[in-house]
């Protein structure tokens, strides 16, 4: 299948290694992957942010950017989520039926990558090696928005060399919210403060998500209490093989 | 400009919460009491099988009675009058608290008791009477618990959720006359506020309630509760004034059946409240001989004229948001500055106060957007995406800000693939002064609120976009997929010279 990748701002910015493993893991499942460099962002903070007319530039450049994708992957919940729920919802506020309509005809075609692999392209074991104790986040809107239900853990479960380790609270946000953290610092950090806690609390050496945004948080906090737990992109753990461990 | 009595935040919602969230009882207590409601809750729901068609049945039946509120308002109000009641139509809190004081000064009444108050809280019934040297006394348990400790409810169904048993042991003996030294036992407790009650029941000649909801057709007003303090206050007394928010009103007898499915398990998490209490107007002999109906705006029809917040008005208080939200479980209902507290209380303050409330208009920014409200609303208000849309409305209010100058910037550098690559290879450089060792521990200005507990990953020195030029083309596989590597060896890199742009492999390979 010809998939295009979106690799979202965060993870361009941020984090080369997830989007690398994206490509690999789809190569080595069969597909070509396509990379159109034009792209940036989904707009997903403008929006949440409340900039709606800043979000819909941006949405209006996405919908252009993939307009004649197959198939579109991106490695985050959030992003995918942005598409497929808010897309219309911010241009009927902003009373555009063309916009609408094509982003109506584009959001079939946008996947998170756990539920391309499970949901659309059926596969649960891609073949990994991860020789590593991990705990899993299901992340808000890859749970919530996607409802991508148990697609990220029927992947893991088939990585061979891994121990999966439940996580208490495993549902409960972990205080990220893109610029909630930011402007409602204290809310967030008790959030942040019991997410990491139940991490620590499961022995894992790294915890595990569909979305770096979720993980960009987390990982800061564990880092800043040193708990020596990291984090790690579910795509990179995917991505790698006995041959290669990439994260 | 109008008075929205008990709506107004003092706050704005980050300072506010900054308050409680250190506070570790009431953390704690918090956490215990939505816990143990949203297992149960979950549980109950569980044994419906068919709980989305309801939950789309209730917003269905909801939207109805909007649509047409103010012929289903005209015919409720005939139909109360044609049983003998009286109905008072208030636009604002300050009308409705002296509609009631009137009510109360013409029969002479000096004391009055209460139940569901949430309503006359939003209009700060209590104090106006206090100033017209009227007492009124709270019936429902934790509604008497707050009224005695001087203290403002912070949850819908709970009020005195942010208090446990050795405090209210403590209230108790030092504030309900003649009981002596009550125990830490929550039934000696009960016990205690039941004598005091009943004595008050049986010698109150005025109450006043709320209103789950009103039937148009037949005038029928109609409380659901726990205690029975609510059918106590709605038979015992010779007059009875119920104030209800406008958008309480059903059409029919046949609508209300779902939502007496829908809210007891959305809010007490019981298949049932054992006290369902429904009177029309007036019955000679029977009840209370006077019936006044209060029907309140209070911002109400400016949510109506929404589009897009108007799903805000088929909230039938529940509570179950709020007892699954991570930001209330945290912060606590007081954080929230108004009567309503929560989620609902996020959308519902600032859209009663008109977008222009400068504190209230924090309220939207008071969530993460985790969605866990909108899974457990009864009558499925989308309360993630109001909030979203609500912050687009509060910033058009709030005009050039530096965040918006900020987002602008922002938008400017992601309007084109080349410009963002081109920023991420200045942040690169940029970052250097901020990063110790491999993290960035202290961000200035806004962005402080990041490392105030948290560390940043520093920009990486090789992008994704320089990876992706710079790979060997891949090879093509072989459908069916299987778990293969490529064995055709390297393929030369792709010519980069020229910009970013000639990086992109022909369209016609990749599709």
């Amino acid at each position: 299948m010809h998939i295009d990748l979106f690799l979202t701002c965060v993870n361009d910015a941020l984090f080369p290694a997830t989007g690398q493993a994206t490509v690999r893991l789809l190569e080595r499942l069969g597909h070509r992957v396509n990379f159109n460099p034009a792209q940036t962002c989904c707009g997903q903070m403008h929006l949440n942010t409340g900039y709606r007319e800043d979000a819909l530039h941006l949405i209006r450049k996405f919908v252009r950017d993939f307009r004649d994708s197959e198939v579109v992957v991106t490695p985050s919940g959030s992003c995918a989520a942005m598409v497929r729920e808010l897309y219309p919802e911010a241009a009927q506020w902003a009373g555009d039926d063309e916009l609408l309509r094509d982003v109506e005809a584009l959001a079939p075609r946008v996947f998170e990558l756990s539920e391309l692999l499970v949901n659309k392209l059926g596969v649960t074991d891609v073949g990994a090696y991860y020789p590593h104790r991990v705990t899993y986040h299901p992340t808000c809107h890859a749970m919530r928005a996607l409802r991508v239900g148990d697609a990220p853990l029927q992947l893991l479960r088939n990585v061979r060399g891994m121990t999966l380790v439940e996580l208490e609270g495993a549902n409960e946000c972990c205080g990220f919210g893109g610029t909630f953290a930011v402007k409602n610092p204290d809310v967030s950090a008790a959030m942040l403060t019991d997410k990491a806690r139940h991490i620590m609390n499961t022995g894992a050496e790294a915890c595990t998500a569909g979305d770096n945004s979720c993980l960009l948080h987390i990982g800061g906090g564990l880092h800043r209490l040193r708990s020596g737990t990291r984090t790690v992109h579910l795509a990179e753990i995917l991505a790698s093989t006995e041959e290669e461990v990439f994260a | 400009m109008s008075d929205h009595g008990g709506l107004h935040p003092a706050q704005p919602f980050p300072e506010a919460a900054r308050e409680q969230v250190v506070r570790a009882q009431l953390r704690a207590n918090l956490r215990k009491v939505t816990h143990t409601i949203r297992e149960k809750r979950a549980n109950v729901v569980g044994e419906l099988p068919q709980w989305e068609q309801l939950r789309t049945l209730g917003a269905a039946t909801k939207d109805a009675s909007l649509a047409n509120l103010s012929d289903r308002l005209l015919q409720l109000e005939q139909s109360v009058k044609a049983r003998g009641g009286h109905v008072h139509w208030a636009r604002d809190a300050q009308e409705a608290r002296e509609i009631v004081a009137r009510i109360a000064a013409a029969h002479g009444a000096r004391e009055l008791i209460k139940v569901k108050s949430i309503t006359s809280d939003e209009i700060e019934l209590n104090r106006a009477l206090e100033e017209r040297g009227i007492h009124a006394i709270e019936t429902d348990l934790a509604e008497l618990i707050v009224q005695l400790s001087h203290d403002r409810p912070s949850h819908i169904l709970v009020p005195a959720i942010h208090r446990n048993r050795a405090e209210i042991q403590a209230l108790f003996n030092a504030e309900l006359p003649g009981e002596g030294e009550l125990p830490d036992d929550p039934a000696a407790l009960a016990a205690a506020a039941r004598r005091y009650l009943r004595h008050k029941f049986l010698t109150t000649k005025m109450a006043v309630s709320g209103a789950n909801f009103a039937i148009a057709e037949t005038g029928t007003v109609c409380v659901v509760e726990s205690e029975g303090n609510g059918r106590m206050c709605v038979t015992l007394p010779e007059v009875l004034v119920s104030i209800m928010g406008i958008e309480k009103v059903l059409e029919t007898w046949e609508d209300i059946s779902v939502f007496m499915e829908l809210l007891p398990r959305s809010s007490t998490a019981e298949r049932m409240n054992p006290y369902n209490s429904f009177w029309s107007g007036v019955t000679p002999g029977d009840g209370p001989q006077e019936f006044h109906l209060v029907l309140l705006d209070n911002g109400r029809t400016n949510v109506l004229a929404d589009d897009f917040g108007r799903q805000t008005l088929r909230c039938i208080r529940c509570s179950a948001c709020l007892n699954v939200c991570p930001v209330y479980e945290r912060a606590g209902g007081h954080a929230y500055g108004s009567v309503y507290p929560g989620p609902i209380g996020a959308i519902l303050t600032p859209q009663l106060l008109g977008m222009h409330d400068k504190n209230a208009n924090t309220l939207p920014g008071a969530s993460s957007l985790c969605g866990a409200c909108y899974d457990v609303c009864p009558v499925k208000i989308n309360i993630p995406q109001v909030l979203i849309y609500l912050r687009s409305e509060a910033n058009l209010q709030k005009g050039l800000t530096a965040e918006a100058l900020a987002m602008k910037g922002m938008k400017f550098v992601m309007s084109e693939g080349w410009r963002f690559e081109g920023a991420l290879e200045l942040a690169r450089v940029g970052q250097g002064p901020l990063v110790h060792g491999d993290a960035i521990t202290s961000l200035p200005g806004p962005l402080a609120g990041w490392t105030q507990v948290r560390d940043l990953k520093p920009f990486p020195k090789e992008g994704f976009r320089d990876w992706w030029r710079n790979r060997p083309a891949p090879v093509d596989a072989a459908p069916p997929a299987i778990v293969q590597k490529a064995e055709e060896g390297p393929v030369p890199p792709q010519k980069k010279e020229g910009g970013q742009f000639d990086a992109e492999p022909p369209r016609e390979d990749t599709l």
